[in-house]
């Protein structure tokens, strides 16, 4: 709660000004009944006209307060609700920038979007109503009955009953409708599924025939569907006549007992139609209350969820030594001392007692089958894991000891996944570089081979690309994300299979240029093709976390069986594969 | 026009329950009237309850026990209209969406491929659940507001003329303000949804690529990014909140105003003897209950045209045009021979963009044909049409001698194996999968499918073994081992035709060359259709085709195409360049 607090800061008044205002409405509202019974006691009773007038205009008065005081109210809770969701989303979003790779992969990130957007929402207009009913609501049924009490203790006593008796029956049907109402959604969701795969599958089901099974089943998994609905149709269907039989009859019971009150002289006509006023509003009130309860409850959880991800630590702190302090005329680009990494949520270890060191201007090759923790180990050059055992030296000094920033500034990483963002290509480059020229930006379009392409658009550097750049092929999008990388001209290059779009003529070019490249950096090249990596100066051959192997190609051609027998199953012997 | 047409259609999907929509309708009728009752009761009651000593008991009894009957009827009736209607509309939404799902089995490939998925899903699910809101409130609120509206106008018109034309004229009042107030929020409003849009579009894009944003160190860039979208966004929402919560208190003003004025008005006629004091109390609740449907009709009437258009999306679907059918396909292949011919076949996707022309090829019985060429050049172009996912536009395809437009599409796919490059497996468990070909399969004979295809080991590795519960779209498991899964459930079925479109793309070498020896098991005998990016696994094939820009336009085995020194030799060259 003390957490939440601080998201309220600077709204407090707001926050408090709303409900004021809101509780002020009320009690104007409280009064009218009151009016009118005086005006039919008095006005109608002795004719008095002027009596009437007065009094009708003191009502028109009360609403025009009243409505004054609602706006004030909105305002102020539209102000406080909007006001500290967008500083709680402001708060959540740097949050999740601070976040490691490891907690991002704990969260995932469509979990993290739904907080980030829907969450807030809800919690926003859950808020909002919050400020402006809950007050209300409760203090125009209590005060109904109280100003009951005022005017005749008996008859109260009528509401003293009544009361409760809704709260039973409004809040009763609630609970038990609203677990059922998450069933239907959970069967919605089936059903939803069912039509996304039929969509996405249509393939597969027409290649096997399946037509006709796949409808069979939609029709009854809809059928039960329809069924729980109408269910909870039917219990949901009870509220409304159960309330108005209750407020009735609790009305027939005021107007009852109210003629012999008003035969003995204890309360006047004016009063009992007050009371009976008094009555219809206690209804309409609790409804609303009910529900304001259910979106409290759901904006609660939301809340709940959204906190959590802020109470998430980064479990990686920045080191803060910078590279002038390692001194740049270390020889060692990268060195890996017995490192073992297991992630978070795993069971094995990733990678077992790596050791190798790789020299300035080296090109590494990686190669090992799928899960044989390639990544993993090019991960933690940037430090995007830290190593469980072992350390990790960048320039000869452990990574976690160095300035996470300059440390990352110095890399360029391109990842399996190619990833662009929706904007030109000029700014996408400017991801790599904030500051690249026109000159650096074609450089590194040349050497990632991805010039010619660029340049045939109509418009060059500043072609839009989509979100998720659907505009362009995989195999462009795999040569922007390395230009991108190129373009800072980093003293360490890592490549994570991200040619696997290009065909081998292109590959061999972009290898060819980046090896040209006059900054001449620490090459790490990870691929499933040994023709990727054949050329490099060393290969490090992964099998199941632990390396197999580190050598040239020759070397491992000759003595290492993982690499050879990778090798042979893309080139084989002469086509003993198949026709031997 | 288009709306008509989509109510008589909604009004042909009602039409089968039209008992419920009697009973519906009068149970309604029946409601409002003794509502509306209710009140001329009580108001009599009231005036026999004038002062001290002036109380008329015997007939105030008489009045309030058939008050206790009349409201206990109302509630009974109340609930049998909402009963009535829910099973109405859910009802309907089963119909229109099966109607729906069914039209999904029948929808031509060139549709389902040229739209996004979510899109269609969203006229199946979300529209309909949009007109089912829609059609419940307007079934229950505007037939019933409207009675209420002519009730209460009745009812007071025959207590008090003067005072009824008071009301009459100051209700418009309050619908007046509350579209006033609407249509000045709905630019706001907006406003308000492009800035979220923008917001929301932020936060896809950099959230879901958080590991690219780390790796580029451009954090704090996107926080100020964000910041300035965020800082927007709280102006136009706080606008845009504000004045919508407007409506609300401001109907209500009026309508407190209304009750003020009938109030003196009604207080002013009672002093000169035109109506009693129960009278009036009677009316100040009509009052209250006039404006109520005023004020519900308008939301009513923007929800029902919500739900038209959104019932316009799902006809629109229903009515799409379905394949050609092949209800009196004149012939039957009972037994695959395995011959495939395409004879000068022509096609494309689009009528602008030729892509496939003059397309020959004879395929014998137990071939290998190997497919390869750059990226869309065509090649799965030629599974679709094989499959007849898509029609030819000119020429012929014909598999055993026999047209495949004279087969039905069940006869002609059931010859056929396929594994795609897109791996795609149903949710339900792993022996579910693996059976699809073959729903009477052992399973012992699943066993020993998944042992040939390797994945047997995988699946026991599993947290169920074969029982495993497989997420939407395989969530799960890895690209290699769905393709793994892929590939047994054709093992399992093992068709006379076999397709592999990139079969083994996300598998690793070393377990690819295992599965190969399968493969080559399997395809012993069988005719078979390879796509491979990999030329290594396509050197043995019988026939290559080497395709691009739709076009073959190299045709022969390995060897002489090597020795040809074309486009082939070229592309196989190249994987060994350094």
């Amino acid at each position: 709660m003390k957490k939440i607090g601080r998201f309220f800061k600077g709204y407090v008044r707001e926050s408090i000004a709303g409900p004021f205002f809101k509780l002020l409405e009320a009690t104007f509202e409280l009064l009218v009944p009151l009016v009118m019974a005086s005006i039919i006691d008095k006005g109608i009773a002795e004719g008095d006209r002027p009596y009437v007038i007065w009094h009708g205009l003191l009502m028109i008065a009360l609403g025009v307060i009243g409505f004054a005081c609602t706006l004030s109210a909105q305002y102020f809770s539209a102000k406080a609700a909007v006001g500290f969701s967008s500083k709680l989303k402001e708060s959540v979003f740097s949050h999740i920038q601070t976040l490691s790779f490891t907690e991002l992969d704990e969260i995932g990130s469509s979990t993290l979007i739904t907080r980030l957007t829907s969450d807030i929402n809800q919690i926003q207009s859950g808020l909002n109503l919050t400020l402006r009913l809950f007050l209300r609501s409760p203090f125009i049924v209590f005060g109904a009955m109280i100003m009951a009490f005022t005017i005749n203790v008996k008859e109260a006593l009528i509401f003293a009953v009544t009361i409760p008796l809704l709260s039973v029956v409004v809040f009763g049907i609630m609970l038990i409708t609203m677990p059922l109402y998450k069933k239907v959604q959970g069967k919605l969701d089936r059903v939803l599924l069912l039509t996304r795969e039929n969509l996405d599958g249509a393939r597969v089901l027409r290649a096997f025939n399946k037509e006709e099974d796949e409808l069979a089943k939609f029709d009854s998994e809809h059928g039960e569907l329809t069924r729980l609905q109408q269910f909870v149709g039917r219990i949901s269907a009870l509220m409304n006549p159960i309330t108005y039989a209750i407020i009735n009859l609790a009305t027939l019971l005021l107007i009852r007992n109210g003629g012999n009150y008003v035969f003995n002289g204890e309360i006047t006509q004016g009063e009992l139609i007050a009371l009976v006023n008094y009555m219809s509003q206690i209804l309409i009130e609790l409804i609303k209350l009910a529900n304001l309860i259910i979106t409290m409850t759901k904006s609660m959880a939301c809340l709940n969820r959204v906190m959590a991800v802020l109470e998430i630590e980064p479990s990686m702190e920045s080191g803060d030594r910078t590279f002038e302090e390692t001194g740049e005329g270390n020889d060692t680009a990268v060195s890996f001392n017995d490192v073992s990494l297991r992630y978070r949520s795993a069971g094995a270890e990733s990678l077992e007692h790596v050791s190798f060191e790789a020299r300035k201007g080296e090109t590494i090759g990686i190669i090992g089958g799928t899960g044989s923790g390639k990544t993993s180990l090019v991960n933690m050059i940037p430090r995007f894991y830290d190593a469980t055992e072992g350390t990790v030296s960048v320039n000869g000094e452990d990574v976690r000891k160095l300035d996470l920033k300059e440390l990352r500034k110095r890399i360029g990483i391109v990842l399996q996944r190619a990833v662009l963002f929706k904007g030109t290509i000029r700014d996408n480059l400017r991801w790599g570089k904030e500051d690249a020229t026109e000159e650096e930006m074609e450089e590194a379009l040349k050497t990632a081979q991805a010039y010619d392409f660029v340049m045939e658009k109509e418009k060059g550097l500043d072609t839009e690309i989509t979100q998720g750049a659907t505009n362009l092929s995989g195999g462009q999008r795999q040569r922007l994300t390395i230009a991108r990388a190129l373009i800072r001209k980093p003293e360490i290059l890592i490549l994570d299979d991200s040619a696997s779009a290009l065909d081998f003529a292109t590959d061999a070019r972009l290898r060819e240029a980046i090896r040209n490249m006059p900054s001449g950096p620490t090459v790490f090249i990870v691929s499933q093709r040994t023709s990727s990596i054949a050329h490099a100066d060393r290969i490090i051959v992964l099998d199941d976390g632990k390396v197999s192997g580190i050598g040239t190609h020759e070397e491992l051609l000759r003595d290492n069986d993982v690499y050879q027998e990778i090798y042979y199953s893309q080139f084989p012997k002469e086509d003993m594969a198949y026709e031997g | 026009m288009k709306d008509k047409r989509t109510i008589s259609r909604v009004l042909r999907y009602i039409k089968r329950y039209w008992v419920l929509i009697v009973c519906s309708i009068f149970f309604a009728a029946g409601t409002v009237a003794l509502t509306l009752y209710v009140p001329v009761v009580t108001g009599d009651a009231v005036d026999l309850i004038v002062g001290k000593g002036n109380v008329d008991f015997t007939h105030l009894i008489k009045l309030l026990i058939r008050l206790v009957i009349v409201i206990l009827v109302t509630s009974l009736m109340q609930w049998i209209m909402n009963s009535c209607n829910n099973r109405i509309v859910y009802n309907v939404v089963k119909d229109i969406r099966v109607d729906a799902f069914h039209k999904l089995g029948k929808l031509p490939f060139r549709y389902m491929d040229s739209r996004p998925h979510g899109e269609v899903v969203s006229r199946i699910i979300a529209d309909v659940d949009q007109f089912s809101d829609g059609l419940i409130m307007g079934f229950t609120q505007f037939f019933t507001g409207a009675i209420t509206i002519l009730g209460t106008l009745a009812f007071m018109f025959s207590i008090n003329f003067w005072i009824a034309l008071v009301v009459v004229i100051l209700t418009p009042l309050s619908l007046f303000i509350a579209n006033f107030i609407a249509k000045r929020t709905y630019d706001l409003f907006r406003e308000q949804s492009e800035t979220r849009a923008e917001q929301t579009s932020l936060i896809d894009e950099m959230i879901g690529n958080q590991r690219v944003v780390k790796a580029y160190g451009r954090e704090q860039d996107n926080v100020d990014r964000f910041n300035e979208i965020n800082g927007r966004l709280e102006k136009t929402s706080l606008k845009a909140t504000f004045f919508s919560s407007l409506v609300n208190p401001a109907t209500r003003f009026v309508n407190s105003t209304i009750y003020a004025v009938v109030g003196i008005v009604g207080a002013l006629t009672a002093i000169t003897g035109g109506m009693s004091v129960g009278q009036l109390s009677s009316f100040l609740s009509y009052s209250s209950q006039y404006t109520k449907p005023f004020n519900e009709i308008s939301g009513v009437i923007t929800e029902l045209q919500n739900a038209l258009a959104c019932a316009g999306r799902v006809f629109e679907l229903i009515d799409e045009q379905e394949e050609v059918s092949d209800e009196d396909a004149p012939e039957v292949i009972e037994e695959f021979d395995g011959k495939v011919e395409l004879n000068d076949v022509y096609f494309s996707y689009s009528e602008y963009k030729p892509l496939i022309t003059g397309f020959d090829l004879k395929v014998e019985p137990g071939q290998r044909v190997a497919i390869v060429g750059p990226t869309g050049c065509g090649k799965t172009t030629l599974i679709n049409l094989l499959m007849r996912f898509y029609d030819v536009n000119k020429g012929s395809i014909s598999v055993s001698g026999k047209d495949i437009r004279d087969l039905k599409r069940k006869n002609l796919r059931s010859g056929y194996g396929m594994v795609l490059q897109d791996t795609w497996l149903q949710s339900g468990t792993v022996r579910e999968n693996i059976r699809m070909g073959k729903p009477d399969a052992t399973d012992e004979e699943i066993i020993e499918a998944a042992k040939a295809a390797h994945s047997h080991s995988f699946i026991m590795r599993l947290k169920d073994g074969y029982d495993t519960l497989i997420g939407e779209d395989g969530g799960n498991l890895s690209q290699g081992q769905k393709q793994l899964l892929c590939i047994t459930r054709v093992m399992l079925c093992l068709p006379p035709m076999l397709i592999l479109d990139e079969a083994t793309s996300s598998i690793d070498t070393r377990t690819e060359i295992r599965i190969q020896k399968a493969f080559a098991l399997m395809m012993k005998g069988r005719t078979s259709f390879i796509v491979a990016h990999r030329l290594s696994t396509i050197r043995s094939a019988d026939v290559i085709l080497v395709m691009k820009d739709g076009n073959i336009i190299e045709k022969g085995n390995h060897a002489s195409l090597m020795a040809q020194g074309g486009f082939y030799s070229e592309l196989y060259n190249s994987q060994f360049k350094q």
